[in-house]
C-alpha cells in the first residue's frame, strides 16, 4: 500500500564554514568556557523545511511548485528517506524510485552490462534479478553490442539511455521525480516518454517537482506550492498553479 | 567536540535510535550483494586496462617487500630466513590494517552522491570499504605463500588460528568505520590526522624490526593497539602461537571500540547525510 505522510516535519541545514569544520577549532572552543563557545553553538542555520504536514495517498499524483531554494529538493529527499527531518516525523508505507540523478552509480571504465548490475544492484534487485531483465533493458537501450564495451566510449546520448533504460526498469509503488527526466536523442525521446508515462501510471504515488506548468497540468492532479520550506497553497494542480503565477507575478 | 545539537528536540527516546543504528548495521550486513559488487567494482576500476590488474599491488608490495627485507637483514645483522618471512607477513598485515583505518574515514564522504539520493542502510558503505581491502589482502598474501615457499614454512594447525584473527580484524574495520566516517564527514580534517597518525604508529610496530631488538622499553609497545592485531594474524601463519594475553586484549579492544562507535550512530547516523 502505498502511502506517506508528513507530521510536523521540519528540516534545518547547519552551515558549516572551514573554522567549524576544522575539529582543532572545535577542541578549543570547548576549552574556552563561556561567551565564545556559546557563539559557537548558536550556528546559522537555514531552515529549508518549515512545519510540513501532509498525507499523499494511492492515486495521488503531486505537483511541487516553488521558486529555487523554496525546499522542493530537500522536500523530495525527505520524502525518499534520505534526509530523516530534524523535527517531526514521517511515515511511508511503498517501495520508493528516486529518480533525482538517473546517472548514479554509473562507472564509465565498466561496460554497459556490468554497469546495468550495479545499478539494479543500488535499487535492491540481485544479480540473477537483474539478468533475467537484462534482455528487455539491453533491448531498450537499443545500444546492441555497446553494451560490452566500456561506457566511456558512449556518447553522451548514448550514456543517458542506458542510465534510462536501468533506473525505469523497476515497478515503484512511490516515484519521486526533480524535473521530468528528458533524454535528449531524438529519436529515443518517444519511447522514453511512454516508458516514464507508463511506470508514472503503474506508481502508486508520483511526486513531480518541476517549473513547467504545463508538464505539471498534464502530468499531476494535485498541487503543492512551497515557499521559504512552509506548504504555502495546496489543491488542485491548477488552483496552486494558477496561484503560483499570481504569486509570482504580484513578487 | 561540537556536534549540531538541533537534533534533540525531534528525538523521542533513546531506544529507538538506537534500534535504528543496529538496524542499520544489521541490514547494511544483509546487503552483501551491493557492497560485494561495490568493493569488486572500486578494485576493477583501479586497474582497469592493465593486464596484471590488481595483482600490481601484489608486485609492487613484492617488490618492496624483497627489497627492504634483504637490505635490512644486512642492516640489522638478521638471519634472512627468520627475518624476511616476518617482514613480508608484517607488511601485508600491516597494509591491510592501515588502509582499514585511512580509507574507512572517507567511507561516508566518497558515498556522497549515492546517500544523498537513495535510502540505504548507511553502514554498506563501511561494509564495501572493508570488504575491498580483504579483496586486497588476499593478493598480497600470494607474496608470504611464495616467500613461505623459499624458506619452507609450513604453519601447521597454529596457522589455524589466522582465521579468527582475520574475522576479529574486519570486525574491527566495520566499527572503526562508523566511528571515522561519521566524524570525518563532519570534520575534514580528520583524514588527514588519522593519516598522520598511522604513519607514525607504523614505526612503533614491529614490523621493520623485532621485539626481541627492544629491550627496555618492551611497555611503550604494549600501549600500541595495532600490535595486537598484527601479532594475532602473523604469528600463527609463522607457526606460532600469539602471546596468551593478545587475544582478551584485542576482543576487550573490539567491544570498546563497538561500544563507543554505537553511541555516535545513534546519535549521530541521522546526521550524517546533512554534512556530506
Amino acid at each position: 500500500m502505498a502511502r506517506i505522510q508528513l507530521d510536523r516535519v521540519s528540516v534545518q541545514f547547519p552551515i558549516y564554514n572551514a573554522n567549524t569544520r576544522s575539529l582543532k577549532k572545535s577542541l578549543m572552543h570547548r576549552t574556552t568556557a563561556g561567551r565564545i563557545a556559546r557563539d559557537a553553538g548558536d550556528r546559522v542555520c537555514i531552515e529549508a523545511l518549515n512545519d510540513v504536514t501532509l498525507t499523499f495517498e494511492r492515486g495521488d499524483r503531486i505537483g511541487l511548485v516553488g521558486a529555487n531554494g523554496a525546499g522542493k529538493t530537500t522536500l523530495l529527499r525527505v520524502l525518499a528517506g534520505v534526509y530523516e527531518p530534524t523535527l517531526g516525523t514521517i511515515h511511508r508505507d511503498g517501495r520508493v524510485a528516486p529518480l533525482f540523478d538517473i546517472a548514479l552509480g554509473i562507472d564509465p571504465e565498466a561496460t554497459g552490462y556490468d554497469n546495468i548490475l550495479i545499478r539494479g544492484a543500488f535499487l535492491g534487485l540481485r544479480r540473477q534479478e537483474v539478468c533475467a531483465r537484462m534482455d528487455e533493458i539491453a533491448a531498450f537501450t537499443e545500444l546492441g553490442d555497446y553494451l560490452a564495451m566500456p561506457v566511456r566510449t558512449y556518447s553522451s546520448g548514448m550514456k543517458l539511455r542506458l542510465a534510462f533504460a536501468v533506473s525505469t526498469c523497476v515497478a515503484a509503488e512511490i516515484a519521486l521525480m526533480d524535473e521530468w527526466i528528458g533524454v535528449g536523442d531524438a529519436a529515443f525521446v518517444g519511447k522514453a516518454e511512454r516508458r516514464i508515462t507508463d511506470l508514472v501510471e503503474r506508481a502508486g504515488i508520483l511526486v513531480l517537482a518541476s517549473h513547467n506548468s504545463e508538464l505539471l497540468e498534464r502530468t499531476c492532479t494535485k498541487g503543492i506550492m512551497l515557499q521559504h520550506g512552509k506548504i504555502s497553497a495546496t489543491g488542485t494542480i491548477r488552483d496552486v498553479l494558477r496561484e503560483y503565477d499570481s504569486h509570482r507575478s504580484a513578487g | 567536540m561540537r556536534v549540531p545539537h538541533v537534533v534533540v528536540e525531534g528525538v523521542p527516546a533513546p531506544l529507538p535510535q538506537l534500534r535504528l543504528a543496529v538496524l542499520d548495521i544489521v541490514e547494511g550486513a544483509h546487503a552483501w550483494h551491493l557492497w560485494g559488487l561495490l568493493g569488486w567494482q572500486d578494485i576493477r576500476q583501479r586497474y582497469r586496462r592493465s593486464t596484471l590488474g590488481p595483482f600490481w599491488l601484489t608486485i609492487s608490495m613484492g617488490a618492496m617487500v624483497g627489497g627492504l627485507g634483504l637490505l635490512y637483514a644486512g642492516l640489522f645483522n638478521q638471519n634472512v630466513a627468520d627475518y624476511l618471512p616476518s617482514l613480508a607477513l608484517g607488511f601485508i598485515v600491516w597494509g591491510l590494517l592501515a588502509t582499514l583505518v585511512n580509507e574507512n574515514c572517507n567511507a561516508f564522504i566518497d558515498a556522497e552522491s549515492i546517500i544523498k539520493q537513495i535510502q540505504l542502510p548507511l553502514s554498506i558503505h563501511v561494509y564495501r570499504v572493508v570488504w575491498r581491502n580483504l579483496i586486497i589482502f588476499a593478493h598480497n598474501l600470494l607474496i608470504f605463500i611464495v616467500v613461505a615457499a623459499i624458506f619452507k614454512i609450513w604453519p601447521g594447525w597454529a596457522g589455524l588460528l589466522a582465521l579468527p584473527a582475520l574475522a576479529l580484524i574486519g570486525m574491527n574495520g566495520v566499527w572503526i568505520g562508523i566511528l571515522l566516517g561519521l566524524v570525518s564527514a563532519r570534520f575534514r580534517d580528520v583524514p588527514q590526522i588519522v593519516a598522520s597518525v598511522m604513519q607514525i604508529a607504523f614505526f612503533f610496530t614491529p614490523i621493520i624490526w623485532t621485539q626481541r631488538s627492544l629491550s627496555g622499553h618492551g611497555w611503550i609497545l604494549k600501549l600500541n593497539p595495532f600490535l595486537y592485531f598484527l601479532d594475532l594474524l602473523r604469528a600463527p601463519l609463522l607457526g606460532q602461537i600469539p602471546p596468551l594475553n593478545y587475544w582478551p586484549t584485542a576482543l576487550a579492544m573490539t567491544l570498546c571500540g563497538w561500544a563507543l562507535a554505537l553511541f555516535m550512530y545513534r546519535i549521530y547516523r541521522r546526521r550524517i547525510a546533512y554534512w556530506l
